[in-house]
């Protein structure tokens, strides 16, 4: 009875909120599937970018998302062999 | 040469079949040559759902491996006759019976003799989805306000993309008004925040729907009917038209009203 009236009065908010956040959240997750093709696209394009500045090992590169519960984050292991001297 | 549209969703029920449908004879209706194909290989069901199931003799499969000719197989529409055909789905067959590059080849040659190519796309990723979206030009996804329904609609959309299907077109169905008015169902605009890609159009939960599907008659073809206003804006809307999203809330009465003012009813 109470959620009725509180409903009539626009007290509370539907579960469409409930809808909407749980929906954002699992869609980060779906969304956060980086295809091989597309993580070995941006692998190369870091390498091309770091090497500017380090010399690193490029076998052992490894790029990955990482996805916990409410935010995904891109992370990337890079051996580094050497720092170039000279760069700013 | 047509345009040619495939209709998907991801996820089964949401109304994709009945979509292509409504969509197909609202375009006839406007003078256009259409020709809907059914992909969902094994469970053929947009025959029924036009009323066509009777009049089948070949199917797709036939046509594809060259047991009948092309027009044997378009069954024409009850009421459109030549300008609305339907190619049905092999209902005896598997999947993979067909190929991408075969529907390519198929959906080429319909291109040539109609204005519009509808493909109902099965639901799925799987290679049902492969075949429907090999020859498509555009695509238009249907969801309904549900979570999972949204959910699959935003995997697709990425799918589409990965197959360069770019720009897909939202079809948001079966929206009930008072229920997003109380907040127990998700909004146009709370859909469009989440998946941000156009609304091609929203048609309210309609037991119309229910009732012209078991006559096999489109509801588009209802003149009464607020669901049939709703695809019959969809298609104004794909004929380049611009056509204002439909007032969900506003009540049936006053629905009736307005078209009695604008002289519309018949």
């Amino acid at each position: 009875m109470f959620e009725f009236l509180s409903r009539l009065f626009g007290g509370s908010d539907g579960s469409k909120n409930r809808a909407k956040e749980r929906l954002r959240l699992v869609l980060v997750h779906d969304r956060a599937s980086l295809s091989p093709g597309l993580l070995e696209a941006l692998k190369e394009d870091l390498i091309q970018v770091i090497t500017k500045y380090l010399e690193i090992d490029e076998e052992g590169l490894e790029v990955n998302l990482d996805k916990s519960d409410d935010s995904v984050a891109l992370i990337a292991n890079i051996p580094v062999k050497n720092v170039k001297r000279g760069t700013k | 040469m047509g345009k040619v549209i495939v209709v998907t969703s991801g996820k089964g029920g949401v109304g994709k079949t009945t979509t292509t449908a409504n969509l197909g004879t609202g375009l006839a209706a406007m003078g256009q040559k259409v020709c809907l194909v059914d992909t969902d290989i094994g469970l053929r069901n947009l025959d029924v759902v036009m009323g066509l199931e009777n009049r089948i003799v070949y199917d797709l499969l036939h046509v594809v491996e060259g047991q009948c000719r092309l027009r044997q197989a378009l069954i024409k529409d009850k009421q459109y006759g030549d300008r609305l055909v339907l190619l049905p789905a092999p209902q005896t067959r598997e999947k993979d019976a067909v190929t991408p590059e075969q529907m390519k080849q198929l959906v080429k040659e319909l291109k040539e003799d109609f204005d519009f190519v509808l493909l109902d796309c099965p639901a799925g990723i799987e290679h049902g989805f492969k075949n429907a979206i090999a020859g498509a030009d555009s695509a238009i996804v249907v969801t309904t306000p549900e979570i999972a329904a949204v959910r699959d609609a935003d995997r697709i959309i990425g799918l589409l993309e990965a197959e360069g299907l770019y720009e897909p077109q939202l079809i948001i169905n079966r929206v009930r008004p008072g229920m997003v008015r109380r907040g127990d169902m998700m909004s146009i605009s709370d859909i469009d925040d989440i998946l941000a890609i156009e609304i091609l159009g929203v048609v309210p939960d309609d037991p119309d729907i229910i009732v012209s599907t078991n006559k096999g008659e489109p509801v588009v073809t209802n003149s009464r009917s607020r669901s049939g206003q709703a695809y019959r804006n969809i298609v104004r809307r794909l004929l380049g038209e611009d056509v204002p999203l439909m007032d969900l809330n506003e009540r049936k009465v006053m629905h009736w009203f307005k078209r009695l003012l604008s002289g519309e009813a018949h």
